[in-house]
């Protein structure tokens, strides 16, 4: 066993077993990186608890799984995901799907939108714009301690692929949907690479779906370039059955003058684990990293953090707010780094989570690690119920306490929501979450399912 | 409207009000003053329904019905209205949003329909007037960085929208200025009808500049120990409460 653990073993086995395949089917530049990839995966492993970034979360029950496939695509998984139309119906977007992390159209891998925006699949990007894909895939998805970083970077071979070039904004949101269905239990990875150039403004909505009931794993890693005065936008919305595990790895990497905002919205899903890293590269630059969940039954969702202060004068600020309802569990972990040189500084970070059970329970941990002095930085975490006077507020108005506690959950929520600027996405939002907290919604919106 | 008799009340096991009478009559303005500590929030408290607050004996009769067996939403809809000391803020939650459900509610309890999106802001325009408020606090989050007079004008506003039989405001004066001051009166004055009444609850007599009441209480310790015309405010600005109390501590050793 070499010290490895079982559940490692599985996966180097698993390997193994389909490096050929996948290979195979991937460009060469990206089978470059697989190796060395896999020689970190297996000197770190599947994180457990002992490793401080999941000591809150378990994975054991999703790794330990025996998965019947990990999945390979044929042209009638295709067929099957081009038929999904976004029920969102005013939501106009530019839209993407992507079947188990895999771009599904046969002909057209990548389209060309105005001003010379490419939007596709991220295995044909790599063949067919080697200057573009070269410079960024591979440079920001890094870690020292997250072995599933590597195994996606070992296995993955497609996703999505977005480019903006210099200067040219979109005014329309590019939507991906990420479809997981299949007959099988599965095992899934994709990678995404989304590149905005400097002075480039747009996007990008990530829908997650479950649409069959087996049980699922995906292990999806996102690297996005943000170049100088560029304004990027990323928003998550994870709407998953119970059954299934989402981990997502995103890695933002901004120059200077650049703004971003990343958003995570966990309505539903049985085990998520959403790792979001922002790295300050240039003087100036400005990210927000938002989070909101609404858990219950065994649920369980961790949020974790990472912005890294490398340069001087930028700003970063975090929001991340959970609602747990039964037996549910969550995880905050944010971690500021300032580094030596990174003088003026202002880095904020907000944790804020509601418990509505006895039984529920939430882990919240700040970690700041300052190396400059000339620094603002500030924290702040609170787990606990509604807040009494606001309720009483409310009813003294004539408005009966269950409702009095459903304005204050919805208001709670809405302050992360508020942050999301494509005004018909922030909409359907407020109504999803208005749903599942007067308990309309026990399951994914849209369910085909019915897990339970 | 309102009879209070032999109130007794406490908090956390201390004993706050000590035995409390006290008649409203529709139309009347009753200005409760006394000291600090003295248990005039504790009152207002026990009348809008705070559960804090332990009631150990005595009745408190509204409109013929028992008020103490109310729920806090109840006795909104039944007609009384709490102006807070301190207006609590709640993020995420709009002043929009907040009084369509009030007002709804109130209607619902009535019998009527609920307004319309047109006919209630409309509505909300009009009394937006009325209590000279800023439009734009009505488009933020309920007092959300309101600064202390917006939030006690936001109190006004919210009386001027439910349209109450009996308001208490509590020391809905304490930290205005001049001008909010008036605000917050003319508010009360505007709002005043042959049928409705008002309990405001002050600990100066400035307020009584503006809003002229037909009964002034003092309480002190727990107990009403003075009852008398507009005039006991006045003698309370000129003297204080010391006289008072040295009245009672003089009633006690006799």
């Amino acid at each position: 066993m070499n010290g490895k653990s079982e559940i490692t073993e599985k996966y180097l086995g698993l390997y193994k077993d389909n490096i050929g395949e996948i290979s195979g089917i991937s460009s060469p530049f990206i089978n470059g990186f697989r190796a060395s990839a896999f020689e970190k995966f297996s000197e770190l492993g599947i994180p457990s608890k002992k490793n401080e970034a999941y000591k809150y979360t378990n994975l054991d029950i999703f790794f330990n799984h025996d998965y019947e496939n990990y999945f390979m695509p044929v042209p009638s998984d295709f067929i099957k995901a081009e038929a999904f139309r976004c029920e969102v119906t005013d939501l106009d977007t530019y839209g993407i799907v992507l079947l188990n992390g895999f771009y599904p159209t046969l002909n057209e891998k990548l389209r060309q939108l105005p001003s010379g925006v490419w939007i596709g699949s991220l295995n044909e990007a790599s063949l067919r714009f080697p200057d573009k894909f070269e410079k960024h895939f591979g440079k920001y998805a890094k870690s020292e301690n997250d072995g599933l970083i590597h195994l996606n970077t070992a296995m993955a071979s497609d996703g999505v692929f977005v480019y903006v070039p210099e200067g040219v904004t979109l005014t329309k949101p590019v939507q991906v949907v990420n479809l997981v269905q299949s007959d099988e239990d599965m095992f899934n990875q994709h990678r995404n690479l989304i590149i905005a150039e400097k002075n480039s403004n747009f996007s990008i909505i990530i829908c997650d779906h479950t649409l069959s009931p087996q049980k699922f794993l995906t292990n999806a890693v996102t690297e996005v370039f943000v170049g100088e005065n560029a304004h990027f936008d990323i928003i998550r919305v994870q709407n998953e059955h119970n059954n299934a595990c989402k981990i997502t790895n995103t890695f933002i990497h901004q120059e200077k003058n650049s703004v971003t905002s990343s958003n995570n919205i966990t309505l539903h899903g049985g085990l998520i684990r959403n790792s979001t890293y922002h790295t300050l590269a240039g003087e100036g630059a400005e990210s927000h990293s938002y989070g909101l969940f609404l858990a219950d039954k065994w649920q369980h969702v961790d949020n974790f953090v990472n912005v890294d202060h490398a340069v001087p004068h930028c700003t970063s600020n975090q929001l991340f707010k959970g609602v747990l309802d039964d037996m549910s569990t969550g995880a905050f972990n944010g971690r500021i780094l300032v580094r030596p040189d990174a003088q003026g500084t202002l880095a904020y970070q907000k944790n804020n989570n509601i418990l509505l059970t006895d039984d529920a329970k939430m882990d919240s941990k700040p970690q700041l690690e300052i190396f400059a002095d000339d620094v603002k930085c500030s924290h702040g975490a609170t787990i606990g119920q509604l807040n009494g006077d606001a309720l009483f507020y409310l009813q003294s108005r004539g408005i009966d306490k269950r409702e009095a506690r459903l304005m204050l959950m919805f208001g709670f929520a809405h302050e992360v929501i508020q942050n999301i600027k494509v005004e018909a996405l922030r909409e359907r939002m407020d109504n999803l979450v208005m749903q599942r907290l007067k308990g309309e919604l026990s399951r994914c919106a849209s369910c085909l399912v019915k897990c339970g | 409207m309102l009879i209070i008799n032999n109130l007794k009340a406490s908090i956390g096991g201390k004993s706050i009000l000590k035995g409390i009478s006290l008649h409203v009559k529709p139309g009347e303005i009753h200005a409760i003053m006394g000291p600090n500590g003295s248990g005039k929030s504790t009152l207002a408290a026990v009348l809008a329904g705070r559960e804090f607050v332990e009631i150990t004996e005595g009745t408190v009769t509204y409109l013929g019905k028992n008020l103490l067996d109310m729920t806090p939403e109840d006795r909104a809809k039944e007609g009384i209205f709490l102006g807070f000391q301190y207006p609590i803020e709640i993020p995420g939650v709009s002043m929009v949003n907040f009084m369509k459900t009030a007002v709804n509610e109130h209607r619902k309890h009535k019998g009527l329909d609920p307004l319309s999106a047109s006919d209630f802001l409309k509505l909300m325009r009009d009394k937006k007037e009325l209590v000279e408020i800023d439009s734009k606090l009505a488009n933020r989050s309920v007092n959300e960085g309101f600064s202390g007079g917006e939030k006690k004008k936001n109190e006004i506003f919210q009386m001027a929208m439910l349209e109450p039989r009996l308001a208490i405001l509590d020391e809905t004066d304490s930290g205005l200025d001049i001008d909010a001051l008036r605000i917050v009166a003319n508010g009360v004055n505007k709002l005043k009808r042959p049928d409705n009444s008002f309990i405001v609850i002050t600990h100066y007599q400035r307020l009584l500049d503006y809003i002229v009441p037909d009964v002034v209480h003092v309480l002190y310790d727990g107990r009403i120990v003075k009852t008398a015309g507009k005039e006991l405010a006045l003698e309370l600005e000129e003297k204080g409460y010391d006289w008072i109390k040295k009245e009672i501590e003089n009633n006690v050793t006799a």
